[in-house]
């Protein structure tokens, strides 16, 4: 295995795979049981089966895994060498360039797939959200290096945004969502400019005191907000101006295309809005990677002395952080004030800010894959746990620390640079932030 | 006096402090177009002070810093080093998680990015080993290479005036002497004006055309290099005993 190549890894897990059933056909695939007559023998095909099944998946990650870290050695040496070194693809990688694109066929399909219920798609749904969030929040605290414990607010901000535009001024979810939009961001510059002069540990306590700060003045504003009451009543989105209501009528979505009217079609409906809205999301982070602005932020976060000496404005490209992570805050609280129909205070209290940032944090900081991934095993693992009930806490903190202790990166570690000539090579793991805000 | 012949960079009657600790103190200083002018000092003397006020961080407090015939004093930092100012801050300061080529083009940004890969030939062909080390994380490299990689990102703006600030601290005599010759070419070949802060006297006087001497925030001494290293206080405060 001199190039350990994907096939040789392959050839290798199922070698082991025929030891496992050699050995375990005898030791694992018969039984005796006491029967009427002395012994009986039993056969357990199903446990043999998961056993070889579990045998090749193990030995294919670990040679996974060693292929990988062989060619980062190799990688390594080879360093010295002076032309550019051109480094393939270590079969983790290649792997790993998959990932993205299945999970996001994944995301497309899902609601049309065979068994996907009702339930599966609102999981889904919400799944989307954190991923927005954690997107969104990924710029502050990821690119640019701020630690922003109030996020939270800005959801609020586009959630009660959204509520109160529909309530004053009737207007709908796809007029007001641009408007949520530039709330939250001007909202995030109202919180940028008090802060500028911060890192670190003090901004975090400074914005975890602005997020209180919203979430006390919604409670308190009964005239406006109603409260603790909340606002109810929330207009749902339309489809091109076409309600999803179960009448069917002729102006409704279902009787418009000639459907049986069902529940379901508002539901995938909000679906795709929560997907289209977390991949522009993407999109846009990823751009402004690329482009000077995203560089500056991530400048900024490596040395702020040194961004100064470059000509770089530390208050503008702080701003633009804060207030590019709060717009998206922003469209997903909208989107979540349209969804649930009635928001109250108590959504957006600091544990909702202290979930994103373990998004984020367990994603890998700046890893945009990191946080879709982290997202989803959160906000699922909640849903899967919750027979658990109050230990479901418990078992996430330790699921936490475990991977604080395995990863101390985060799940994906490795940056991406945004500057290259020829081949791209990521920037590895232990060059990445650790623990850092 | 024509436009040619006043100096680049002039401060007069500087002083700066921090809250009540004064550490410069009525400092003038005079920098001509094409030259290279060295500032040594002992530790705690106020070079990187002196350094740091032109740049606008912090601000003099009374005194006037002129560049290319406007007072820059009190401006903000960004703005200055939008003039054609560009910094090697001491202690090097690269981005280290960024690449190679990622931190110079962070050099070109105050420019909008433009000639980057000419400039970018440039800083390799003066710098050959950072051509090999493009797409290298920035803090994977050497002392010697990331004080290569701050003056080559601190070049790629196309300064009229370089500040180097310590371009030698900690690092091997061989290197040091790699780095200043660097320095020497890009003064004689392209008439960059250089104001280099050193400890490290004896190199940097040999390499400057004029120097000053900095003493508890005041200038004590000027005079050209080889001027300054005949003398015998700086000889005896600066070169013999010390390091070299």
């Amino acid at each position: 295995m001199a190039q350990a190549g994907f096939p040789a890894i392959v050839k290798d897990a199922g070698l082991a795979a025929l030891v496992a059933l050699g050995v375990g056909a005898p030791l694992l695939g018969l039984q005796t049981v006491p029967g009427e007559r002395g012994l009986d023998l039993v056969t357990r095909p199903g446990l043999l089966l998961a056993t070889v099944c579990a045998v090749f998946v193990g030995r294919l990650l670990l040679g996974l895994f060693l292929a990988n870290r062989r060619s980062a050695a190799r990688s390594a040496a080879r360093r010295a060498a002076d032309a550019p070194p051109r480094i393939g693809l270590t079969p983790m990688q290649r792997v790993g360039k998959m990932v993205a694109p299945a999970f996001l066929a994944l995301a497309v399909l899902m609601p049309v797939l065979p068994g996907i219920g009702r339930y599966e798609i609102d999981l889904g749904t919400l799944v989307l959200t954190y991923v927005m969030l954690g997107w969104g929040l990924n710029i502050v605290v990821g690119l640019a290096g701020l630690l922003d414990l109030g996020y939270v607010a800005f959801y609020a901000v586009g959630a009660y945004g959204y509520a109160l535009l529909a309530k004053f001024f009737d207007l709908s979810f796809w007029a007001a969502l641009p408007l949520t939009g530039l709330l939250a961001a001007a909202w995030g510059i109202i919180l940028g400019f008090p802060v500028l002069r911060l890192r670190g540990d003090y901004l975090a306590i400074v914005t975890l005191a602005f997020g209180e700060i919203i979430r006390v003045v919604l409670l308190n504003w009964t005239s406006l907000t109603g409260g603790p009451n909340g606002m109810s009543g929330i207009p749902r989105p339309t489809f091109f101006g076409l309600p999803f209501s179960m009448s069917g009528g002729e102006g409704t979505f279902a009787g418009f295309f000639g459907l049986e009217p069902s529940p379901i079609h508002r539901v995938m409906f909000l679906y795709y809005i929560i997907l289209a809205l977390a991949l522009i999301t993407n999109f846009v982070t990823i751009r402004l990677r690329r482009h000077p602005v995203g560089r500056a932020w991530e400048a900024l976060r490596e040395d702020e002395i040194a961004s100064r000496a470059l000509g770089l404005s530390v208050v503008a490209v702080k701003l633009t952080a804060f207030a590019t992570g709060a717009m998206f805050g922003g469209f997903a609280g909208a989107f979540f004030a349209t969804r649930q129909g009635f928001i109250s205070p108590e959504s957006f209290t600091f544990i909702e800010s202290a979930l994103i940032l373990a998004i984020v944090v367990l994603g890998g900081m700046g890893s945009q894959l990191g946080v879709a991934i982290a997202a989803t095993l959160m906000i699922g693992g909640f849903e899967v746990f919750r027979g658990l009930d109050e230990y479901r806490m418990l078992v996430f903190g330790l699921a936490m620390v475990a991977i604080m202790v395995w990863r101390p990166r985060g799940l994906i570690s490795s940056r991406e640079p945004s500057v290259s000539l020829g081949a791209r090579r990521n920037v590895g793991a232990e060059h990445v932030a650790e623990g850092k805000g | 006096m024509t436009a040619a012949a006043e100096p680049m960079l002039s401060l007069s009657g500087v002083t700066t402090a921090y809250g009540s600790i004064v550490a410069l103190r009525d400092v003038a200083i005079e920098v001509n177009r094409g030259e290279i002018v060295t500032l040594i000092g002992a530790n705690g003397a106020g070079k990187s002070t002196l350094m740091m006020t032109i740049c606008g961080s912090p601000a003099p407090r009374e005194g006037a810093v002129i560049y290319d015939g406007a007072d820059i004093a009190g401006m903000p930092t960004h703005l200055i080093m939008r003039r054609g100012i560009a910094q090697s801050p001491e202690g090097r300061r690269i981005f280290p998680r960024m690449t190679v080529l990622e931190n110079l083009r962070m050099g070109s940004e105050v420019i909008g990015g433009q000639h980057f890969e000419e400039d970018l030939e440039k800083v390799c062909t003066l710098f050959p080993r950072l051509k090999e080390r493009l797409a290298q994380r920035g803090g994977t490299l050497s002392g010697g290479e990331q004080q290569m990689l701050a003056i080559a990102r601190a070049l790629m703006s196309r300064p009229r005036l370089l500040l180097l600030d310590e371009p030698s601290l900690g690092l091997a005599p061989m290197v040091v002497r790699q780095i200043f010759s660097a320095i020497r070419d890009l003064n004689r070949t392209t008439g960059l004006t250089v104001l280099l802060v050193e400890q490290n006297a004896y190199h940097a006087l040999r390499l400057a055309h004029r120097g000053y001497v900095l003493v508890n925030g005041r200038i004590t001494m000027s005079g050209t290099g080889a001027d300054l290293l005949a003398r015998p206080e700086v000889r005896a405060a600066y070169l013999e005993g010390g390091r070299h």
